[in-house]
């Protein structure tokens, strides 16, 4: 992108730095700082470089986890389903073959990809960095470029660390204000979603902004950014600052030192200009959103928790009104009952959205003093070793495990149930995760996406519940 | 990748929106190693019931769509998951083609890395196929890439876009790996950039 004095924003500006050459339609062939490699969209790229004689350009940008079907269990024990064991085994073929660095198992820092790589240090503001993974957008967080890729693409990067790629357009969604009470960086995603749509963000990298997202922790601007491929958008960043540069300091592949400052003087440069162009901009009041939870089997199936599901009737489209009536049957809810009240039989906490030690601190102050409800299977699955680490230092799997929960180990888990963690069918969770797709949690299982603080009172009160009002008998 | 010029197939009627990468193919499917394979769970909770039996009202389990090679769905096909399982879940059906108002952008990108053709066309457009579609036996749509034109049953034409690159790569059937690695002297002199100092390397011995 030739350089120019015309308003950037923070996506043009990271995309600028990594544009290597153009090609004649405008193609650009675009650098990657890191590649975040796991163990289901990665073994038909190494054999396909193994089959193509190519090597791997980079193995000093690019980190290898086993995350999506590892056992969250007793990990004494080798692996029960022979897929997932070939596939791990697979994986570890393959970094020893071509010199990855590598997270296994049994490390005390192995965890899911996108909460190891800014806990490591390993994904830093300004870069590129992708993964066969469409939760990539979580990295975004730190004011990096990072998206999902498919396993043709991690191939591509394995053999040039670059991809060939044309610029997306630039969206900017702006929280401006205070949330209230109760109502935490998982609903806001979830009324930006309920607002955009699942495909409003189609060929947008999304920058998020405002007093509301300035004012998220690093784990909160996760969430968000983590969520942004369910608004359709090929990224979600957010410009780095001195929360960033907190957050970052001391990680264990950060910069040290003058390097740090130096990184961090880059850095600072990267925030939009004023009167830069966003080609879409959307705007939400941070008063206006509530506690959510979703109802039907897409992400933008979002109600307010004091809200009723929808009828068919209400979408003049006919194919919409269909899709709704599919959506009620298949989660087995009437048109126009109230969604509190909905009695759920699981309760899971965890994923790349909702597993890091502010999220279990979330979850762990509504949980303390109660106990799991008789009629509900609760389980707490941590993001990463060190996140259960530093849990327990807390004290915090003590009260979720003198409430009735499960104490789990790192891992995707039951967010897509590629391990043991399924629902069966017909079963209702309140869940962490991030999508509510037909059969996503185990076929025929049925789930409603929220924060944190809201499954944790679904878990206690056996319901889909308001969790202002239960952490009002507290006081 | 198998070059795509001239189509002549059964188009597949599925009209919804939203269809995602967890319905091409469940994450239970994703254990295999090898790209090929995927085809007999494509679809597989709408497509086969608890005892895996065949549900009979599927539209990919009737005939003529049994053979279909074109799929033809409403907006923001192929959302969610990144598995570049989908189109491979979808080719080794034998889908080469498919046609929606929209797509998610990870899906339309992987289709094209797998010789199939994604093409995006206006909602009313998309009914009236979805109309040729419904029509069984003579449900069959002829899609040139070379002259970019859709052929209808009835004669009539419907053209399309598509990206003047990728339809390159396609028409050739182009590893892009190939592509870029003529690039490597520019990509060699971009990682010695001063500017790029501070990115740290990673190292075997500092993982823990």
């Amino acid at each position: 992108m030739p350089v120019s004095s015309s308003p950037r924003t923070l996506f043009d500006k990271i995309w600028a730095d990594h544009v290597v050459d153009r090609l004649e339609d405008g193609t650009c062939i675009l650098y990657i700082d890191r590649h975040l490699v796991h163990e289901v969209t990665s073994p038909q790229a190494f054999e396909g470089l193994r089959m193509a004689g190519r090597r791997l350009r980079r193995p000093d940008a690019t980190v290898a986890v086993v995350d999506h079907n590892v056992p969250t269990s007793d990990r004494s024990q080798p692996i029960e389903e022979p897929e997932s064991r070939l596939q791990i085994e697979t994986l570890e073929k393959n970094v020893a073959e071509f010199g990855v660095p590598y997270f296994p198992l049994r490390s005390a820092s192995q965890g899911i990809v996108h909460v190891v790589g800014p806990e490591q240090g390993i994904s830093l503001p300004g870069m590129t960095i992708v993964c066969g993974d469409s939760h990539t957008s979580t990295h975004g967080a730190l004011g990096a470029l990072a998206f999902g890729i498919g396993t043709s693409e991690v191939e591509h990067v394995m053999a040039t660390q670059t991809l060939l790629q044309k610029p997306a357009k630039n969206m900017r969604v702006s929280v401006e204000g205070k949330v209230g009470s109760g109502v935490t960086a998982k609903d806001i995603m979830l009324a930006i979603i309920g607002k955009i749509g699942t495909a409003g963000g189609t060929g947008h990298v999304i920058e998020f902004a405002g007093s509301a997202i300035r004012d998220l922790d690093m784990a909160g601007r996760m969430t968000l950014c983590n969520m942004s491929i369910e608004g359709g958008a090929k990224a979600g960043l957010i410009a780095p600052d001195e929360t960033t540069f907190a957050y970052v300091k001391g990680r264990p592949f950060a910069p040290k030192d003058e390097a740090f400052e130096q990184a961090c003087a880059y850095w600072r440069t990267l925030a939009s200009d004023e009167g830069a162009h966003f080609d879409t901009e959307v705007t939400l009041k941070a008063e206006d959103i509530v506690p959510s939870v979703t109802w039907g089997n897409s992400p933008q199936d979002v109600l307010p928790i004091d809200g009723v599901v929808p009828s068919p009737s209400d979408f003049k489209d006919p194919a919409q009104a269909a899709q709704v009536q599919r959506a009620l049957d298949y989660m087995g809810l009437t048109a126009g009952q109230k969604i509190a009240g909905t009695p759920v039989d699981v309760v899971f906490i965890g994923s790349c959205t909702n597993s890091r030690l502010e999220d279990l601190r979330a979850a762990a102050e509504v949980v303390r003093g109660r106990h799991v409800a008789k009629t509900v299977r609760a389980m707490i699955v941590p993001g990463s070793g060190l996140v259960k680490a530093a849990a327990e230092a807390e004290g915090l799997d003590k009260i979720f495990l003198d409430a009735g929960f499960e104490w789990r180990e790192a891992g995707c888990s039951m967010c897509l149930g590629m391990n043991p963690d399924r629902l069966t069918p017909g079963e209702r969770c309140a869940s962490t995760s991030n999508r509510n797709f037909e059969g996503r949690q185990g076929p025929g299982g049925r789930t409603h996406l929220c924060s944190p603080s809201m499954a944790a009172a679904a878990a206690v009160t056996g319901t889909l519940c308001d969790v202002r009002e239960l952490m009002k008998e507290t006081v | 990748m198998e070059k795509f010029t001239e189509l002549t197939a059964i188009a597949a009627p599925m009209p919804n929106e939203n269809i995602d990468t967890d319905q091409i193919i469940p994450a239970r499917f994703l254990k295999t190693i090898q790209r090929t394979g995927l085809g007999k769970n494509a679809f597989a909770a709408q497509r086969y019931d608890d005892n895996g039996n065949e549900n009979p009202d599927f539209v990919l389990n009737k005939e003529p769509y049994r053979h279909a090679e074109i799929l033809i769905t409403y907006d923001n096909l192929g959302c969610g998951s990144s598995r570049e399982h989908a189109p491979w879940a979808l080719l080794d059906f034998g889908i080469r083609c498919v046609i929606a108002p929209s797509f998610a952008d990870i899906f339309f990108n992987n289709c094209f890395k797998n010789g199939i053709l994604p093409i995006r066309l206006p909602r009313e457009i998309c009914d009236e196929l979805m109309g040729d579609a419904r029509q069984g036996a003579n449900s069959r749509l002829t899609v040139d890439l070379e002259k970019q034109i859709i052929i209808r049953p009835d004669g009539n034409v419907v053209p399309f876009e598509v990206d003047p690159f990728r339809r390159h790569m396609l028409l050739e059937g182009l590893d892009d790996i190939g592509q870029t690695l003529a690039h490597d002297a520019e990509i060699s002199s971009f990682e010695h950039q001063v500017s790029r100092a501070w990115v740290p390397s990673i190292s075997m011995g500092t993982a823990k």
